[in-house]
């Protein structure tokens, strides 16, 4: 379908009913509305991929504070995403329970595999790879991996060659919703 | 004698479908919770405190103490469940949340009893997906089973359970971070005092405890705490989950009484150090604490044994480095962590941990001068003590005790123009 480049106008907002109807439900197990502004912006990443400024806004009025409020928090978090990653987003732990088994030779597997260095994406958008994330608390199966957030563990270059095998071939993110 | 591990936490892991409801009922799953509600909320903190439980979310503060902290008619109030887990080296919330999540819902459930809670908010970190979404069923199934909401298991008492998720942030874990995140701000910590359980969450008397803390309330419910206490020493009660990583054969979590068992037990029950291979270092407590030597293996797993070995058990991790370790790599890796975590709101905490990478990634590389392990101890000093919250000083901790112990391998880094530790194995090779 073809589309304007460029952020749409306001008269066309980018969330859905569906995410809207998240965010509500979300407002309304709290003491104040405000508190749903990490759910809301999950709900809208879920939708979106990202985090554009339009979708602050709207997570905004949403929640009935200001979109300078909604931007402070978005860009604090590590996870909320400015610009779409690859369809896949991998996470390599190179904290030290998994690069004393070996995470540093997972990481050099994977961007010999996918062809990018580490924080690069493919050039067919499928992959993101990056190595600047939390220790994933999977130190026991370590070295380990997220992809889209779910933990990979005991990840051996073998291992790892047939995970890429099954995510070329899902259609969006791993757990996407709809 | 063989260590052994005691399985009180963990008794029912790996029973049938007890990560659902009817599995966990089967096993005897929230009668605990239902006796509870027949108790005053005095008598179930006075058996908490019988039972001497400590927090397990790294500061060891004792749990029937905090809650005597609230103030008297001030509602609502609110309960938060800290599974922020984000310690390096520290999986054990997550074996709970993954493995037991019913029991940890159970425990919330009689805290919130306790504490007269209207809400409990379960605060999981943001990449735990795969445990929040078994959270969230359970959450549901208690809530259709009548044990969450309104009347709770056919009593007067309410309660909300409500799983929030974070987003990737270790400053979460503390606790007034948390409360600010769970008002929807950016995660920095409060000023204290005022302690949360005076004025928290939206100003109301909050209580924060850890998911492995919560999660030994049912146990100590249905057996009193007398026998709980029973289980460890008397200054160290109870059982703890440990986490055991890094250059063993079986990393994993082991349940052992605490103060009858060593680290030399633990790392047995690990399958030891990997096989060929010797212990050069240990850091117990997770990212935080000092490092330990091999001199320091038949040390008691018992807060005050650890604490005058100059370490702290902090969150129940260990990570075990054998002779191939280069310490220096270690610490870059753990001050890396902390300068990407560092909330940027205090000045020696921003700047300290960015100055402190900075240059351990010049001596990891063997490009730094003799003169800049004196600016690292220098950095280190002006953090130490001088920050907003403990996690400026605990960036200091590791480096600083790995220097102090490792001077030799520390120097032998400035300018080599590599790694030499790296490099001895690639020759070795
Ligand atoms: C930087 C920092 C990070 C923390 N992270 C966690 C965490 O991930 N989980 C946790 O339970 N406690 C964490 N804590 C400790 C909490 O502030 C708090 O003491 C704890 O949740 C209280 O629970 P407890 O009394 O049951 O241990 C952290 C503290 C600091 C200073």
């Amino acid at each position: 379908m073809a589309e304007a480049a460029g952020p749409p106008a306001a008269a066309t907002p980018l969330l859905s009913a569906a995410t809207r109807e998240r965010i509500r439900t979300a407002c309304a197990r709290y003491p104040a509305a405000r508190s749903a502004a990490l759910p809301a912006l999950w709900a809208a990443q879920d939708q979106l991929g990202h985090v554009p400024p339009e979708a602050m806004a709207e997570v905004a009025a949403e929640l009935g504070i200001g979109a300078a409020e909604v931007e402070a928090v978005a860009t604090f978090y590590a996870m909320y995403f400015r610009r779409p990653p690859g369809r896949h987003f991998i996470q390599v732990c190179t904290n030290v329970s998994c690069a004393l088994r070996g995470a540093e030779g997972l990481l050099r597997h994977l961007e010999e595999r996918l062809g990018i260095p580490d924080g690069g994406t493919t050039l067919d958008g499928a992959f993101t790879l990056e190595s600047t994330v939390e220790c994933l608390g999977a130190c026991g199966g370590a070295p380990a991996l997220q992809v889209d957030r779910y933990s990979h563990e005991d990840c051996t270059p073998d291992r790892v060659d047939r995970l890429l095998e099954r995510l070329r071939a899902e259609p969006g993110p791993t757990g996407a919703p709809r | 004698m063989a260590a052994e591990e005691l399985r009180i936490l963990t008794r029912h892991l790996g029973a049938p479908g007890v990560t659902g409801l009817p599995g966990y009922e089967a096993v005897g799953g929230y009668r605990s919770l239902r006796r509870a509600l027949g108790m005053t909320p005095e008598a179930i903190t006075a058996e908490v405190k019988a039972s001497g439980l400590r927090g397990r979310g790294g500061a060891a503060f004792p749990t029937a103490t905090k809650w005597g902290f609230l103030p008297q008619d001030v509602f609502p109030r609110y309960l938060c469940v800290n599974a922020d887990e984000s310690e390096p080296g520290c999986f054990k919330d997550r074996v709970l949340l993954e493995e037991l999540p019913h029991q940890l819902l159970e425990g919330t459930l009689i805290a919130a009893v306790a504490l007269q809670a209207s809400h409990a908010f379960l605060y999981v970190r943001g990449e735990y997906r795969a445990p929040r979404e078994l959270l969230d069923r359970c959450v549901a199934e208690a809530y259709r089973a009548g044990y969450a909401g309104q009347g709770v298991a056919g009593s007067r008492f309410g309660c909300e359970l409500v799983v929030h998720g974070g987003a990737g942030a270790y400053i979460c874990g503390e606790e007034t971070a948390l409360l600010d995140s769970l008002e929807g701000l950016r995660g920095q910590p409060r000023l204290k005092p005022p302690f949360p359980a005076v004025r928290g969450l939206y100003g109301q008397p909050t209580v924060v405890n850890n998911v492995e803390t919560l999660s030994n309330l049912p146990y100590i419910i249905e057996h009193g705490g007398a026998a709980y206490a029973a289980l460890g020493t008397e200054a160290s009660p109870g059982t703890r989950l440990f986490c055991v990583s890094g250059h063993v054969e079986r990393p994993g979590t082991f349940e052992v009484p605490m103060g009858h068992t060593t680290f030399r037990d633990l790392i047995a029950l690990a399958g030891g150090v990997r096989t060929g291979h010797v212990l050069k270092a240990m850091q117990p407590g997770g990212g935080s604490m000092q490092v330990l030597g091999p001199e320091h293996l038949d040390l008691a797993l018992d807060f005050k044994a650890v604490a005058d070995a100059g370490s702290s058990l902090g969150a129940g991790a260990l990570v075990v480095m054998d002779e191939t370790t280069c310490m220096v790599d270690v610490s870059m890796r753990l001050v890396d962590f902390y300068h990407h975590e560092s909330c940027g709101k205090c000045v020696p905490c921003r700047e300290g941990t960015y100055f402190e990478s900075r240059l351990m990634h010049r001596l990891e590389a063997g490009l730094a001068s003799a003169d800049e392990l004196l600016t690292l101890a220098d950095i280190c000093e002006h953090m130490e003590g001088r920050c907003f919250c403990p996690l400026g000083d605990t960036a200091t901790w590791f480096v600083m005790s790995a220097y102090r112990r490792f001077a030799d391998e520390f120097r032998a880094h400035c300018g080599a123009g590599c790694c030499p530790v790296r490099a001895a194995a690639e020759a070795a090779a």
